[in-house]
């Protein structure tokens, strides 16, 4: 946040997503599934809604879903 | 959806299937040859165990050093050593926490990515809070100076500054002395929430509700006010 360069963004990033989102537990509970989902080329927000708002919501579960989509895809 | 029109957010689990509903992976999808084997083996005893939960440590390490290696940049001061206890620490938790909620696997994904998320996990949290060990967590405003912009145009600046003028103005009045000093914390200044979980003694979903409620109340004040600003996800992705 704090190197942010859009102010449109850092505002964006203060306000939040608008959209219905999961809770910090629910999106733990669902990662994998998403990741795996995601790798196979499906559409995870379809299957598990109110994941990918959440992603864009919260920054450690942004944080971690990108290592775990990162990780998992190389191995 | 303009932040006025939208309906009251909570947050809550999706409507389907409910992640409390949703049945034991005995009951559920079949589970691929590599999943059931790792369960199989998992659930044994003796060698079989002891070499499966080898073998499940081996995985976990090696997912918490890659975690280690993507944040190796933002801890700088940090040693090669220091690092790797990091990684062995985050992945013996992984191992515990791993083990005490096999019967939690689901089988809705491969048993890898849903052991490889625990290790993730524990990585994050331990290098988020080393970061931050010893420093103090700023609980007022350090970080307007990301919302003033020299190249937009002067109307779009004019814009910007009176719809900065009125957020701040709803963080004083719209928000609760709680929820003003997550917002500040976690938005503003940057401080990681399993940071700031830690320091208040409370978890990262209870403050991320607080953070949620926070927004969707800053929202309902701008957007009472005439003003309704874009989400990121509207201008992100």
């Amino acid at each position: 946040m704090t190197q942010e360069a859009d102010p449109r963004q850092a505002l964006a990033r203060l306000l939040g997503p608008v959209e219905a989102e999961v809770s910090c537990e629910v999106c733990f509970e669902e990662l994998d599934r998403y990741v795996d989902l995601e790798l196979a080329g499906e559409d995870a927000e379809a299957v598990i809604p109110g994941l990918r708002a959440h992603l864009a919501g919260c920054p450690a579960c942004g944080e971690e879903h990108e290592s775990l989509l990162a990780f998992t895809a190389c191995e | 959806m303009s932040a006025a029109g939208a309906p009251i957010l909570e947050v809550m689990p999706p409507p389907e299937p409910a992640p409390t509903d949703v049945p034991p992976a005995s009951a559920g999808p079949e589970l691929d040859a590599e999943s059931r084997e790792w369960l199989r083996s998992l659930r044994a005893e003796g060698a079989v165990y002891h070499s499966a939960v080898g073998r499940l440590h081996a995985l976990l390490l090696r997912a918490a050093h890659f975690e280690v290696s993507r944040r190796r940049p933002m801890l700088p001061h940090l040693r090669g050593n220091e690092l790797d206890d990091i990684a062995l620490e985050a992945a013996d938790d992984a191992l515990m926490s791993v083990l005490a909620h096999l019967d939690d696997f689901r089988g809705l994904s491969r048993f890898t990515t849903w052991v490889y998320k625990f290790a993730l996990l524990e990585a994050a949290v331990k290098l988020r809070r080393r970061a931050w060990q010893g420093r103090e967590v700023p609980l007022e405003p350090t970080g307007w100076d990301v919302f003033a912009s020299g190249a937009a145009e002067p109307d779009a600046e004019a814009e910007q500054q009176e719809l900065l003028g009125a957020v701040r103005r709803s963080i004083e009045e719209a928000l609760t002395p709680h929820q003003r000093r997550v917002l500040v914390a976690l938005v503003l200044n940057g401080v990681p929430i399993d940071v700031l979980a830690e320091r208040l003694g409370t978890t990262r979903g209870a403050l991320y509700k607080t953070l949620h409620d926070a927004r969707r109340k800053l929202r309902q004040h701008l957007a009472e006010a005439g003003l309704s600003p874009g989400s990121p996800s509207q201008e992100e992705r």
